[in-house]
């Protein structure tokens, strides 16, 4: 075990696999020498060789239609878009064709790819480096979406991500890259070395796509909450005093709807937190999910604490962050009898 | 084909070919893949000749200063020495303006910073060399044409802290300029969008009947955006009044300019494949730039359609205030720049001309240096990032749609709620 923090763990899930699997190459703008804007593939480059941890063009269409081809080839490719407000110029490749080339094709083709891209907001980014797009893909038939929380999830998640022989959008909350944080920004920023999930084995492990963790059990009421949202939606159950059940999904396609139903039909209650914006959120999915399978065990409304409705305004950030105390209100008026 | 009936394999192996620049941290650098002839040599075409017939344009580099400050050659540039005292103003300007933002930025009265240093020429002289109306779509490195253009300090420093006088609202990354009475477009983040969306601004000008042309830039990197092509083909296609400049800078942030296609072939001579006319001119010549924007934009003002120009100069400057170029380059790279400083080379021609002198620029340099100063004051009297006045927060609700609809408006009354 070493302490890593959640940059670090995605650099030594990606180190541990260019070593374990030689169809593994890595590419993006600026991730070669550079090691990328956020470091996660610092020194890769060095260890493994320019033509496995490569720079590219910058043209986020071109990075991710290299991938499909590389992993039509057979390779497993994973591809850095350095900014997740920057896959939109990519968009054609992954909905049209990663997404569907397995379907279309009756099996014959595949594009087993990984893409990572930086996500959400906290550090002052604006609207262009801020953004949480994950409800695009997963409204995309053929994509699994992964997001994780923490240091140990974030390496062992990657891994499962890199092996799975599907496409798989793997978005990176930037504000967890270097500790966990929980909202409050007015508060001194804390290393990831004092929370055990920063315990990560050096070699090869996995965490499984597909299932959830529970990592704060309760029985007042049920968050379900992903990426940064997780530590936030715990620090608002601390806040409160309510004894919420907080549910990090780790992954949102395919869901892990068997964790969220048996813990809601235990609360009976429910709030949705996430730092995408709410209108076809990934919220109006899980509201929906939760209303069709535990209608008779709801003993209030499902309240969903989201990203406001606009772009990420650069000077109004905390404004805009659907902080503890927007979620702690939201726990509150669940309980209210 | 059965694999036994294959010819044996004579062959090698395929390889996958990776570039990699000259130089890195700890070597010295080498701009020897950078030839070019003498200032003057390359010939001045008419402004009706093909993208065909003027090929070798298109991989020669246009210069007007040689090394003793003199203008020399077909490109020479017919202009006033107040009107090139004007643009070493401007460049000047331009620096001051970027030292104290940088400054400020390390003050932490702004989250970040990007500078234009080294590239001021690019800006400045294709400001002077286009009418006050032509509309411009730059990227974020081009500050140099609000400034050419005599656009108020305290107005972009305003936008670049945030603040109650911010005309976006507090809503844009500093720098992300916008100024529709300039004639400059709102700035996106995502690079190279504005490139084609500045041909169909050139396209409908066309259709107007209006005589304002279109003049966009694009980076080195980002030319290997879709957009970069989108725009080649449409402006190609509709012949449209419009300058398409790549700024070859070197960089895109770590990778070098062979990254982005920059070492199989020069940027401009992306344009005869277009059938598109390209110049390629050195960017840190003053005169040269200034003159090859006049060419270009006398063939957009006559119906000859688009010019490709690629400016070559270098990123003396780090990307942004977040970036930190010692690791991927060698520190003393930007002073080795075969092409000079901007700034000493007009300055060097106009004291060559007799119209200026090391006393008055030393003068005109604590001149700029003080309306900056004074802009900054004022500037941080209407607040800094994080500190004093700002825009009202419930703004962020507006301009979503022209209209609120109910569901922002519920968001809002909800944000106002809170304490
Ligand atoms: C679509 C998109 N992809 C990636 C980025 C991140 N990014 C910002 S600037 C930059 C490098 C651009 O280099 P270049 O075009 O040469 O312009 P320069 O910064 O050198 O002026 C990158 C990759 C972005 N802003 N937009
Ligand atoms: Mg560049």
């Amino acid at each position: 075990m070493t302490t890593m923090n959640m940059a670090q763990a995605l650099n030594s899930a990606m180190d541990t696999m260019l070593a374990r699997d030689p169809n593994v190459v890595i590419f993006g703008e600026d991730v070669g020498y550079f090691g990328g804007v956020f470091r996660c593939t610092a020194d890769l480059q060095q260890k493994h060789g320019v033509d496995r941890v490569f720079d590219t063009p910058v043209a986020e269409g071109g990075i991710l239609a290299m991938a499909v081809g590389m992993g039509v080839y057979g390779l497993r490719p994973v591809a850095e878009i350095q900014f997740a407000d920057y896959i939109y110029p990519a968009i054609d490749q992954l909905v049209s064709e990663a997404a569907r080339l397995r379907y279309r094709s009756g099996g014959e083709f595949s594009a087993p790819l990984t893409v990572r891209a930086p996500s959400g907001g906290g550090i002052f980014g604006g609207q262009t480096h801020s953004q949480s797009p994950e409800a695009l893909f997963t409204h995309v038939c053929g994509l699994k979406t992964v997001i994780p929380s923490n240091p140990y999830d974030a390496k062992g998640l990657l891994i499962s991500a890199i092996e799975d022989d599907d496409p798989v959008v793997f978005f990176e909350p930037k504000r967890l890259y270097n500790g966990p944080f929980d909202g409050h920004h007015e508060r001194p920023v804390q290393p990831w070395a004092k929370y055990p999930a920063s315990e990560v084995p050096e070699g090869y492990y996995s965490v499984p796509l597909g299932k959830a963790a529970i990592v704060r059990r309760g029985s007042d009421v049920t968050v379900v909450a992903y990426g940064t949202m997780v530590h936030v939606a715990v620090a608002a159950a601390e806040m409160t005093g309510i004894d919420a059940e907080v549910i990090d999904l780790r992954t949102l396609v395919p869901l892990d709807i068997d964790t969220i139903v048996a813990s809601v039909k235990k609360t009976g209650r429910c709030v949705i937190v996430h730092e995408a914006t709410r209108t076809s959120g990934f919220g109006a999915e899980l509201s929906a999910l939760i209303q069709e399978n535990c209608f008779y065990h709801l003993e209030s409304k499902i309240e969903r604490v989201t990203g406001w409705d606009t772009p990420y305004p650069l000077a109004f950030e905390w404004d805009y962050f659907p902080g503890p105390d927007r979620v702690a209100k939201a726990l509150r008026r669940t309980m209210e009898p | 084909m059965n694999p036994e009936n294959r010819e044996p394999l004579l062959q090698p192996a395929l390889k996958l070919h990776i570039p990699e620049p000259s130089a890195r941290p700890g070597s010295a650098p080498d701009f020897t893949h950078l030839s070019f002839a003498a200032a003057g040599a390359v010939r001045r075409p008419q402004v009706s000749e093909t993208a065909r017939q003027m090929q070798d344009l298109a991989f020669d580099l246009i210069r007007v200063l040689d090394d003793t400050g003199k203008a020399v050659g077909p490109w020479r540039p017919d202009i006033s020495a107040e009107r090139l005292k004007h643009g070493l103003r401007a460049m000047l300007l331009t620096r001051a303006f970027d030292e104290r933002l940088l400054v400020s930025q390390r003050q932490g009265k702004t989250s970040f910073y990007m500078q234009c240093t080294g590239e001021e020429a690019v800006a400045v002289a294709q400001a002077a060399a286009l009418d006050s109306t032509d509309m411009l779509f730059p990227t974020y490195r081009q500050q140099g044409l609000l400034i050419a253009r005599g656009w108020s300090l305290v107005d972009m420093m305003c936008q670049v802290f945030s603040n109650s006088h911010d005309r976006m609202k507090g809503r844009q990354l500093p720098v992300f300029y916008s100024s529709k009475d300039a004639n400059f477009f709102s700035i996106s983040g995502n690079l190279g969008t504005q490139f084609s969306q500045a041909v169909g601004w050139a396209m409908a000008s066309a259709y107007k009947r209006d005589h304002r042309i279109a003049s966009a830039w694009i980076g080195d990197g980002a030319t290997a955006e879709g957009d970069f092509h989108y725009a080649l083909t449409s402006a190609a296609v509709y012949r449209a009044p419009i300058i398409l400049n790549v700024v070859n800078n070197q960089w895109a942030i770590s990778s070098y300019q062979g990254i982005a296609g920059g070492d199989e072939a020069t940027f401009a001579a992306r344009g005869i494949g277009y059938g598109i006319p390209a110049l390629r001119v050195d960017g840190n010549d003053f005169l040269a730039v200034y003159a090859v924007t006049r060419w270009a934009a006398e063939r957009a003002r006559t119906n000859l359609g688009p010019t490709l120009v690629e400016l070559v100069t270098y990123r003396a400057a780090p990307h942004s205030t977040s970036d930190d170029p010692s690791k991927y380059r060698p520190s003393n790279e930007s002073a080795s720049w075969p092409l000079g400083d901007p700034v000493e080379r007009l300055k060097k021609h106009l004291i060559h001309e007799n119209a200026w002198s090391e006393e008055a620029h030393v003068a005109l340099d604590q001149e700029v240096k003080e309306e900056v100063r004074v802009a900054a004051k004022e500037a941080e009297s209407y607040g800094t990032l994080g500190k004093g006045p700002k825009p009202d927060r419930s703004t962020i609700f507006e301009d979503v749609f022209k209209e609120m609809p109910w569901h922002l408006r519920q968001q809002r009354d909800e944000l106002e709620s809170e304490q």
